[in-house]
């Protein structure tokens, strides 16, 4: 390592050879910590970059902090200090309207409990992706059939939520949440609620739509999910303890364990 | 780095918000009924207070069209000195007719003589019947019609017959003409009797023989002591100011003139008064079904956290997460003053139809009934909206 690598930050930044906040820079965090009422550190400075195209997991047991982070690259809260910059946006700078305006356009999400509407049906419930983007309705059930294709389940489009099962209900609102073909997929334990079989399906229809170009990022306490994604960041006591090159990063992109 | 659009939210469409807004109340049909009811009930007591005593103003208004307002009765008027003699002149009937104007004249004239129905009934029994001499087309004039026989004319006047007012045919106990009823030591024969007389209710408790055969045999003295004349509907004023001075031009002011329509129309007047108290128990109603409205919003903005934190992170703001909800509070509310509104109508037309009135359910009351359940809508939904609004987005997700 040169003397230049060792003045860098202790955590080792996948991106640092290429130009910050670049164009193809979808997501970054700069010294980010979050701090809850009562003194609970949540974040304590987080530096996080993700390119576009990446599938990456955010791995961390629980009370990691992950869920924080989580709500902070999605926009849904933000950080005490620190800058967030997504898709180009600076997130401190925003209103809450703007902010809404950003999710709605730039960020999908995929929960663990799905949350779907429950007398809706499958095409309605991607639709309803949409329904913030300012498209007709007929133009978001036409896309919500079109993404519902995508992940499989053109044959399930009438069918309510409780007509399907745990892996198909994940895979409706995996659909919800690309319908717009967002700039970041945020996919919150996306398979936490699911046996196996289900959700090895779920992480193979991942890794097709991020063949396809999507940038994800998979936050899970599974080290064993984790792993199977091209890049891990992992989190503990609100720090990046290691962070792996990304294989969208640049040939002597720095990967492995922290220096620290 | 690119530049980036504005983020600017956009608006959703009306269709939309509709869509939103009504996804919460189809999901629970009992909750929607049952919060909706209080509002129905509300705007139905309103809403057939109302209608009913528009209904019984229409029949009154009714009445007054069918029976003018352009009749005109002159009686004696009171005098100031002792002993003057009030009556109207004999001729007064006549020269009422010159009047330019006048178009049908008729008088009675009170005779002292009780009715009775034979020799047998006690002679303090005269229930209240009045005998009348009249002449002219006393019906005709009045507006009002025979139920049953014929009027006294030329001819029959002159004999002992009688035509019975309704009420006193009633008290009389006589269904139809071809009897006879005891007036003085004489039997008459009703060949006629009269059906409602609302300008006139004296007239209906009376029976009414010809003016002359009461000259003839009471020794009736042709004064009249009540004068009808119906003008065309212009000159009403002007007859009006006429009449005293053409039939007593010596004593104008012993001619007492009134209008009959016009009590009539005090009491479609005072029919309003007695609405007021009801309506403000409808009112209450209403309030009591607007708080209803209220708990269910906040309980479902209690239980449906995880869906606004979807839409939060959907893209939705906060203004359209206060949106969605004060359009399922007016939704609900709307459909209680739909329901209402139809209730109420109902009850009005039941209630006209037993009652033989019009059915009148005013469009202000229907607009006025409506317009206040999208007042209370949109209050009863503000707060609840708000505090949906409120919810952080993370924890409105978490709580799984």
């Amino acid at each position: 390592m040169s003397t230049y690598g060792t003045s860098a930050p202790a955590v080792p930044d996948s991106g640092a050879d290429r130009p910050r906040g670049g164009p193809d820079t979808v997501v970054e965090l700069r010294g980010v910590t979050k701090e809850y009422p009562g003194g609970v550190q949540a974040l304590a400075g987080i530096d996080l970059s993700i390119e576009r195209g990446e599938l990456l997991a955010i791995v961390g047991p629980s009370g990691s902090g992950k869920s924080t982070l989580l709500h902070i690259v999605g926009t849904l809260d933000r950080p005490t200090s620190g800058a967030v910059n997504l898709a180009g946006h600076d997130v401190a700078a925003l209103t809450d309207r703007r902010l809404s305006a950003l999710r709605a356009q730039h960020i999908g999400f995929v929960f663990q409990a799905f949350h779907l509407a429950p007398g809706a049906t499958a095409r309605d419930n991607v639709a309803d992706g949409l329904l913030y983007t300012g498209r007709s309705r007929t133009v978001r059930r036409r896309m919500a059939a079109e993404a519902l294709e995508r992940v499989g389940l053109a044959d399930r489009m009438d069918h309510r939520p409780h007509q399907l099962s745990g892996g198909q209900k994940q895979r409706v609102a995996i659909a919800r949440a690309v319908v717009g073909a967002p700039d970041l997929l945020l996919a919150d334990e996306p398979t936490g609620a699911l046996d196996t079989a289900s959700g090895e399906a779920v992480m193979r229809l991942l890794h097709d739509l991020n063949a396809d170009g999507a940038t994800i990022a998979v936050i899970t306490h599974d080290t064993e999910i984790a792993d199977s994604l091209p890049r891990q960041v992992r989190i503990r006591d609100g720090r990046v303890v290691a962070d792996t090159a990304s294989p969208a990063g640049t040939a002597d992109a720095q990967g492995g364990v922290p220096a620290c | 780095m690119l530049t980036q659009p504005a983020l600017t939210p956009t608006r959703l469409r009306p269709r939309d918000v509709l869509h939103t807004g009504s996804a919460g109340l189809r999901g629970r049909p009992l909750r929607v009924l049952l919060s909706a009811l209080g509002i129905a009930i509300g705007i139905a007591t309103m809403i057939a207070v109302v209608g009913i005593s528009a209904s019984s103003k229409a029949q009154l208004m009714d009445q007054l069209d069918r029976l003018g307002t352009n009749l005109l009765k002159a009686g004696p008027g009171q005098s100031i000195i002792p002993g003057q003699d009030v009556r109207l002149p004999r001729d007064s009937v006549a020269t009422a007719a010159r009047i330019p104007g006048v178009e049908h004249t008729a008088a009675t004239g009170d005779l002292d003589q009780p009715v009775y129905r034979s020799e047998l009934t006690p002679p303090e029994d005269t229930n209240g019947i009045a005998l009348k001499a009249a002449t002219g087309d006393l019906p005709g004039v009045l507006r009002g019609r025979l139920r049953d026989g014929t009027w006294l004319n030329a001819a029959n006047g002159r004999y002992p017959s009688v035509v019975l007012g309704h009420v006193a045919a009633q008290r009389l106990g006589v269904g139809a003409p071809g009897g006879q009823v005891l007036i003085g030591d004489t039997y008459f024969t009703v060949i006629g009797i009269l059906d409602k007389v609302p300008l006139a209710p004296d007239v209906e408790r009376s029976a009414l023989i010809g003016w002359e055969y009461a000259q003839q045999k009471f020794g009736f003295d042709g004064h009249p002591t009540a004068l009808y004349e119906r003008s065309t509907d212009a000159s009403v004023n002007a007859v009006r100011k006429a009449l005293g001075g053409t039939i007593n031009p010596e004593h104008p002011e012993l001619v007492a003139v009134s209008n009959p329509a016009d009590a009539l129309q005090a009491k479609a007047a005072a029919e309003g008064a007695f609405t007021n108290l009801l309506l403000g128990l409808g009112g209450v109603a209403l309030l009591v079904g607007g708080v209803g409205v209220a708990n269910t919003m906040i309980i479902s903005v209690l239980e449906r956290r995880h869906e606004i934190g979807l839409r939060r992170a959907l893209g939705a703001t906060k203004g359209q997460i206060r949106i969605q909800f004060v359009t399922e509070s007016l939704l609900l509310s709307g459909l209680g003053g739909l329901a209402g509104v139809a209730l109420g109508a109902a009850a009005t037309a039941v209630y006209a139809g037993a009652a033989g009135l019009p059915w009148v359910v005013p469009p202000w009351a229907v607009l006025g009934g409506f317009g206040a359940t999208l007042v209370i809508g949109t209050v009863a939904g503000l707060y609840p909206a708000v505090r949906a609004a409120r919810l952080s987005p993370t924890l409105a997700l978490h709580a799984a």
